[in-house]
């Protein structure tokens, strides 16, 4: 076995993985939450569309989203490997359990967590990328150019009570994976500092309100403004 | 028999470079031939197993526990002493010997005392190499406080819990040699025997605590390193597996036992709450530096006190006797534990006492927080304050602590020469197992130091020099000595099995405790000693006839192990109110009523009492002989102990 | 105080186990929790029965020997070993449920003993810095900073009772390894292994089938000695490094 096989197989190692995935992550959805601000703005969705036709072709952008996708499969890959090696670890469980009191909910249910965001992920990438992607969607054109109108797809989804209140409590949960998260990967990556944890604490709270509200505001404001 | 010290001739500075330079050594070749047995994994027996290992021997070693680094040595909690003289205040090797002998009321060995604190220096050395992490001072060198009495600062400490800092070394030097293959751990495995052939302590006899198997092990020479025997008390500061049956066995079979009667009696511990009670839990001697212990000058204010009628704060500096303080001005509260434990106990026995028992003084923190305000005092003994708190209840901040003494060490031991060599040839008795270091009184923070200096610096010189002259073939499990002896093993375990009485193990063992408690604690009388031998005596036939051990030998079985102990327990406690009835006079930790000076301090009698009682088994029901061994001083005068 | 305890029992390692009910009366508030067990065990074994079989030695919460999850909390309600939790932290009729420490990698002995050798094996796979006894330097040769020192004190605090691999929900002895990790590196002794000590250990840690670490920090909140998550993050960080650079291919 070869140092690096050697190392990513150890348990260190593969918390290494989920630390760095995740924070790739986490990364991906800043940028994600940025971009989509612009269904905000009241101009019938051009920026809108101009940002998401950039964001399908340009090669920069192109080569991130692989490692978006990568570290996506990389996480839950991951994940399913450390919970199962976790299980086998105690293979009797306790008839009380007193977790409540020495552990957040969030850290201890970061694999159901993830799995309902994963699901969420699926149908979410269905309605959007793979019809940005290959769906049949209307264009529209700005100043001579073509481009496929998401910003309708989007209007229309959003127009579902349902699909509505789905990703809102799809946010909820994505707050709640990331409470712990955040922290949890610095923490992995020995980022455990009297000096500096305070501020990764703190920034790991309000990431984990913000960007879950933000994007959880986006459908909220297109079914009240519709 | 005569008993021979071996303590080599010549100036005291001198004694052991030479005697380490006359002994024989084994060829590096050779080493591996021959094989170690190391009973006990506590501070003696897990660096003697380690350093064995290193210099090539072949070292089995055995532990009752789960793992080495739960022996009783990790509850140390104060320091260890070394001569390092560090501070620039005095100290040297020789006023370390020099406090030792005289703490230890004139009563050990001068040769034995001297190579101590020779070799205490080295033990600091090797344990920060090892990783302890000693307290510093700012400027990153090693500090220092003074303990215990002691007018020069030299002991090391790691917060409160240096004994567990140095085990924890230990093990660790331990563990890589069984990574390296040069020491087999038998954990969870209890001696039960030692097998002798040809007069020669050729191995031992094991019961698997978990199976119940009954195992022999051979080697060219067996080293017990099985601690102190403070439980024959039943209740002590002691954890609840200490026992004396591997060096009881050793002695049944013809290691002579020595001082026995010499028990430290530790004066800071929590008092007894109720019969509950299983063990008492000593608070370091450290409290002493800064706390003032007294109880309320007069005896109707004290039982007021104990009926709950007024408080401590009712009482005014005139109604509070400072009783050390008074009594020793110069020593204080910090006097020597024998003498504190008395007075606390003379003072209790007065009708002074505090506690709802009346058997307690107080250990008043007031005047110190006054004087350095609460953070200085929490941060100097918050844990153990912290440790009151979670036992008593009350809050040592506000309300003073109440301390009574309790057995803590036993200074008595399996006796040995200069090379650890018991009586019988090839069995050694390393630590607090021995006798050898501490005479009648241990001083603090001494404890440590002596289980270091066996296992790390001296039996490392002392075991080649028995192994040189020992041929490498070796007697082995196949000698029909091993199947006799586990044999009488096996008839031990199930007539213990099968008694089937009415009364539990520790029923025997609380009323051994208190017999031992009332007669042989911390004050004796011939009488009462009379009347603790007929008592022991028939408290030993009835547990032979009525004691209940359930369950079978193929299992963990904690009754059973128990019971072994007990059985052991029993015959020690005769033995030491056997001793204790024959040292006629007070000195250290044994004081007799009958001899004290006018002001009721410890009277020696150097005339007739200045040897090593080293006890003979006769054989069952047969009275011990008595073997005394003169103790020479030719460099400290015998003086009369005065803490004034 | 009266009380109804709930206690598992197993006969030995094989044996598949199952919980007892006893019922325990005359509980004194100032009883330790090892004590109103000792009480009950005099009355088994009075009646004949079997006792409670549960580990303890020094009752000082020092040796780490006890080991006894109470209402599913290692080592009971408050932040201490078993042996110095005292019954006046338990209500009079309560219902106290004893189980063994679980994980794969300590096996039940009998009743509520459990085996922890695998703690041994991963000190013995590196936790010890590599001299004989003799031929060192003198003590104050290399001075340590306080700060540093008090650090490597705290981590060595650990007494190796396991409660952090009971508390953790994926029986990780990721604060027991990392307490002995960080203390070897924080100190200069440390340093000539540093990079090897943290792989062996690790790699020992792993084959013991202990789960690895999701951060939740329950070991650290139930550790009696406080032991803090800093150091696994400081074995993360020595892990990687000497994963990334040391000589051990």
């Amino acid at each position: 076995m070869s140092w690096v096989t050697k190392t990513l197989k150890s348990t260190l190692g593969r918390k290494l993985i989920m630390a760095l995935t995740g924070l790739f992550l986490i990364l991906f959805l800043t940028g994600h939450v940025a971009g989509n601000l612009q269904l905000f703005y009241n101009d019938g969705g051009e920026a809108f569309n101009i940002y998401a036709k950039f964001m399908t072709t340009n090669p920069v952008v192109k080569i991130l989203s692989y490692l978006t996708y990568l570290s996506v499969i990389g996480h839950v890959i991951y994940s399913i490997g450390l919970s199962r090696l976790n299980q086998a670890a105690r293979p009797v469980g306790y008839a009380v359990s007193g977790s409540s009191t020495n552990s957040s909910a969030a850290s201890r249910n970061m694999g159901i967590l993830g799995t309902i965001i994963l699901l969420f992920l699926v149908g979410h990438m269905y309605s959007f990328w793979y019809q940005m992607h290959w769906g049949a969607i209307p264009t529209v054109t700005y100043e001579g150019e073509t481009y496929k109108d998401l910003y309708s797809v989007v209007q229309i989804a959003f127009q579902q009570t349902w699909m509505v209140v789905l990703y809102v409590i799809a946010m909820g949960f994505l707050a709640f994976h990331l409470s712990h998260g955040f922290a949890s990967a610095f923490q992995t990556l020995g980022w455990n500092h009297a000096k500096y944890s305070p501020a990764i604490r703190a920034v790991g709270l309000v990431y984990c309100i913000v960007v879950p509200i933000l994007f959880a505001a986006m459908p909220v404001y297109i079914y009240f403004n519709s | 028999m005569i008993l021979d010290s071996k303590i080599p001739a010549g100036p005291l500075a001198e004694k052991w470079t030479k005697h380490k330079f006359n002994s024989k050594l084994v060829n590096p070749a050779n080493k591996r031939k021959y094989d170690v047995i190391v009973v006990g994994t506590g501070l003696a027996g897990a660096s003697a197993a380690a350093s064995l290992a290193e210099l090539g021997y072949n070292v089995k070693a055995f532990t009752f526990h789960d793992s080495p680094r739960r022996a009783h040595s990790i509850a140390a909690q104060g320091g260890i002493n070394a001569a390092k003289n560090y501070q620039n205040d005095g100290d040297s090797i020789y006023r370390l010997f020099y406090d030792t002998i005289k703490g230890g009321d004139y009563r050990s060995r001068e040769g034995n005392v001297y190579r101590l604190a020779e070799v205490s220096v080295k033990i600091i050395d090797q344990c920060v190499a090892q990783g302890v992490p000693f307290a510093r001072e700012y400027g990153g060198l090693l500090a220092n406080r003074s303990f215990g009495g002691a007018q020069v600062s030299r002991t090391f400490y790691a917060r409160g819990q240096t004994g567990q800092q140095l085990l924890l070394g230990a093990y660790s030097a331990l563990s890589r040699q069984v990574a390296n293959g040069k020491v087999k751990l038998y954990p969870r495995t209890e001696m039960m025997d030692v097998v002798m052939v040809d007069g020669q302590a050729r191995g031992i006899v094991t019961r698997n605590l978990i199976t119940g198997a009954v195992e022999t092990h051979a080697a060219h020479a067996v080293l017990l390193c099985t601690g102190g025997y403070g439980n024959v008390f039943f209740l002590s500061t002691n954890a609840m597996g200490c026992n004396v049956t591997a060096a009881w066995r050793a002695h049944k079979r013809g290691a002579y036992f020595a001082n026995p009667c010499f028990t430290q009696i530790h004066p800071t511990c929590i008092p007894v709450s109720g019969d509950h009670q299983s063990k008492l839990t000593l608070m370091s001697e450290s409290l002493r530096n800064d706390g003032r212990v007294w109880v309320p000058a007069s005896k109707e204010n004290a039982e007021k006190l104990r009926k709950g009628q007024i408080k401590v704060s009712d009482l005014k500096e005139e109604d509070r006797d400072y009783f050390l303080e008074r009594k020793y001005p110069s020593f204080g509260n910090l006097v020597p534990r024998d003498v504190a434990s008395r007075n606390a106990k003379e003072a209790c026995d007065d009708g002074r006492g505090v506690n709802e028992t009346g058997e307690a003084v107080f250990l008043d923190f007031r005047d110190a927080i006054k004087r350095d305000g609460k953070a200085v005092i929490e941060s100097k003994y918050g844990n153990l304050f912290d440790m009151y708190k979670q036992i008593t209840g009350e809050d040592p901040y506000t309300s003073p602590m109440m301390i009574y003494p309790a057995v803590h060490y036993t200074m008595g031991g399996l006796w040995v020469d200069y090379n650890l060599m018991t009586t019988i040839p090839g069995l050694y008795c390393l630590g607090e197992a021995n006798f050898s270091d501490h005479g009648a009184n241990r001083l603090g923070a001494s404890a440590l130091m002596q289980g270091l200096a066996d296992g790390y610096f001296v039996i490392p010189y002392t075991i080649g020099d028995y192994l040189a002259q020992t041929p490498p073939k070796k007697v082995d499990e196949t000698h029909p000595e091993f199947a006799k002896v586990a044999q009488e093993v096996k008839n031990r375990i199930s007539q213990l099995l099968n008694i089937d009485g009415k009364q539990t193990i520790d029923h025997f063992h609380k009323k051994l405790g208190k017999i031992m408690w009332n007669y042989c604690g911390m004050a004796r009388t011939a009488e009462g000693l009379a009347k603790a031998k007929a008592e022991i005596k028939a408290l030993k036939k009835e547990f032979w006839s009525d004691v209940k051990v359930l369950g079978t030998n193929e299992e963990l079985n904690l009754s059973l192990e128990k019971a072994h102990r007990v059985a052991d327990f029993l015959e020690l406690g005769e033995l030491m109110v056997d001793d204790a009835l024959n040292r006629n006079e007070s000195c250290g930790g044994h004081f007799r009523e009958e001899y004290q000076t006018p002001e009721g301090e410890a009277l020696r009698d150097d005339e007739n009492f200045a040897y090593v009682a080293a006890w003979k088994y006769m054989g069952e029901g047969q009275e011990e002989e008595l073997n005394k061994e003169p103790l020479i001083f030719e460099n400290v005068k015998l003086t009369q102990r005065s803490y004034k | 105080m009266k009380l109804t305890l709930k206690i598992w029992r197993q006969k030995n390692a094989s044996d598949k186990g199952g919980f007892a009910t006893y019922p325990v009366d005359h509980v004194s508030k100032d009883m330790s929790f090892l004590e109103m067990l000792d009480v009950l065990n005099e009355e088994l074994t009075e009646k004949g029965e079997d006792p409670v079989h549960f580990d303890h030695d020094c009752r000082e919460g020092i040796c780490g020997t006890c080991s006894l999850v109470i209402n599913g909390k290692p080592h009971g309600p408050l932040q201490t070993t078993t042996c110095q939790l005292h019954m006046r932290s338990f209500e009079d009729g309560q219902s106290i449920t004893i189980e063994p420490w679980r994980a794969k990698a300590f096996p039940v002995v009998k009743d509520l003993v459990v085996d922890r050798y695998a703690f041994d094996r991963i000190i013995q796979a590196g936790g010890y810095v590599n001299i004989n006894t003799g031929g060192v330097p003198d003590a104050n040769e290399i001075p340590i900073p306080k700060t540093i020192a008090d650090l490597a004190m705290d981590a060595a605090q650990c007494i190796g009772c396991g409660a952090c691999v009971a508390a953790c929900k994926n029986a990780s002895a990721m604060l027991f390894t990392s307490a002995k990790v960080s203390q070897l590196a924080l100190l200069p002794q440390g340093q000539v292994e540093r990079k090897t000590r943290v792989e062996k250990m690790v790699a020992q840690m792993d084959a013991e089938g202990f789960g690895a670490c999701t951060n939740t920090g329950a070991c650290e909140a139930e550790c009696p000695k406080g032991i803090s998550l800093t150091n696994i993050a400081r074995m993360n960080r020595e892990y990687f490094s000497a994963s990334l650079t040391s000589e051990n291919v």
